[in-house]
């Protein structure tokens, strides 16, 4: 009965550019997961080092990782990403040829970076002070406390919310269709008109939305469970 | 490029960012109440040992907390039009979709208020000869809710944020008055920094509202 309602033949249909709609999904698909993918790079380099100044004495470094977390956070991401498309390379013109792509892989990459600063300054928090001062007893240096004490712990902390903003990230690059990256939201809207398949065609988007974060939520799994502080909650298993 | 900010008069305001504005406050007011309501019965159904209950809860709000907004918007318009035979527009699709998508993460929040009242609470409700029912009633929402106003004043801010995704199918949101604006005037890039100023001011005032309450509250418990 499905398959008189719902035509999946469609798929195996060429789409005019000597490929199937099958393959386009595909590389829909890889669109989607390279934008999250890069984005999820920016965001973790910038979500550490904004969270670490957010934690920093120096009242300067502070100021800058507040006002950060507050900027980026605070503007809704379409908007971020129209500004960083529309506005950037107009008022920098040296940035003009840059490809849609890197624009929005920065646009969403510092979004998620001021969440991910937020759970870096709660994580280094929630360390007790002991920790901290017991390396400034063995004579590190700061920045040898945070590199040796601090960031490893911190970071084995953080890590089941740092999977939910993973699977996050994927469900939020599909903002990248609001300039024109060919990715699976875009992928829907346009072989859905081209095709009058508009089901067929968002059910199989769905799906790969699905696929992509389960995939993210095991793959982290394993990580957590092989990264564990020994000792702690749950490490035995 | 010189970016002149002069277009941008009362009148700009009034013709296009005022009817935007509006919306998105109806959108995020809607979606609040209605979709407060809805995920507080769907989390009291998730945390039930009642199977028939608690399954259709957890994949109602696991199905939604795992699919873009946008796709939901989509796949709302395409929809409900063919369930309901009839038409609808691009405000009473987003007013729906809206409701039925943050019922689902209003009911996670809720959930964790209701796990966060202590079971004493609940025993002494049934010990003074409550039921099931009136215990939820007089004694737990009421505390789960306040325990939870900060984290649902949050989750507002990101909904109002969320408001822009409306996009997608085209209402007329805060966003789109920018948009359309920018291009009557063709001042796009003076547009979007205005726009992402607004956004900021309101939604980092929420926030700090928010944050605000938080302390209020810790200092009572």
């Amino acid at each position: 009965m499905l398959n008189n309602i719902f035509q999946w033949k469609i798929f195996l249909q060429d789409t005019g550019g000597g490929e199937t709609y099958f393959h386009w999904l595909m590389t829909a698909w890889k669109w989607t997961l390279l934008v999250s993918g890069l984005g999820w790079i920016v965001a973790v380099f910038f979500g550490i080092t904004i969270g670490i100044m957010r934690t920093l004495p120096n009242r300067f470094l502070k100021t800058i990782g507040n006002l950060w977390t507050d900027l980026f956070k605070n503007v809704p991401l379409l908007v971020q990403i129209f500004i960083w498309y529309h506005v950037i390379p107009t008022l920098f013109l040296s940035l003009r040829n840059v490809s849609s792509l890197t624009l929005v892989v920065f646009g969403l990459g510092f979004f998620t970076s001021s969440r991910i600063s937020e759970l870096v300054k709660a994580g280094i928090e929630s360390l007790p002070k002991g920790q901290q001062q017991a390396g400034t007893a063995l004579g590190l240096t700061p920045f040898q406390t945070y590199r040796y004490i601090i960031i490893p712990q911190t970071l084995r902390i953080i890590f089941p919310p740092l999977t939910s903003e993973a699977m996050s990230i994927i469900k939020n690059s599909s903002v990248a269709f609001a300039v024109s990256v060919s990715e699976l939201t875009m992928f829907a809207l346009q072989a859905g008109e081209e095709t009058a398949k508009n089901i067929e065609m968002f059910f199989a988007v769905t799906v790969l939305y699905f696929i992509s974060a389960y995939a993210v939520n095991h793959i982290a799994k394993f990580v957590e469970n092989r990264m564990r502080i020994p000792g702690t909650q749950g490490s035995q298993r | 490029m010189n970016l002149d900010f002069t277009f941008f008069n009362s009148q700009v305001v009034t013709d296009f960012i005022l009817k935007g504005l509006i919306f998105s406050i109806q959108l995020t007011l809607v979606a609040m109440i209605g979709g407060g309501f809805i995920g507080t019965i769907l989390a009291l159904m998730r945390i039930s040992s009642k199977k028939w209950l608690s399954i259709p809860a957890t994949i109602y709000i696991d199905t939604f907390r795992s699919i873009p907004l946008v796709m939901v918007i989509l796949w709302f318009y395409l929809l409900i039009p063919l369930i309901i035979k009839h038409p609808v527009g691009v405000e009473l699709s987003a007013f729906i979709t809206y409701t039925i998508f943050q019922a689902a993460f209003y009911a996670e929040i809720m959930r964790a208020g209701i796990t966060s009242v202590s079971r004493g609470q609940a025993n002494a409700g049934y010990a003074l000869g409550f039921t099931y029912s009136q215990c939820m009633r007089y004694i737990i929402l009421p505390q789960a809710f306040r325990n939870m106003i900060p984290v649902l004043m949050t989750q507002t801010v990101v909904l109002f944020q969320d408001t822009s995704l409306v996009y997608a199918i085209g209402a007329y949101d805060l966003l789109k008055g920018f948009e359309i604006a920018g291009k009557n005037y063709n001042r796009p890039v003076e547009t979007y920094l205005v726009a992402a100023i607004v956004y900021f001011v309101i939604c980092f005032s929420l926030s700090k509202g928010a944050r605000v309450v938080q302390k209020k509250l810790q200092i009572i418990r």
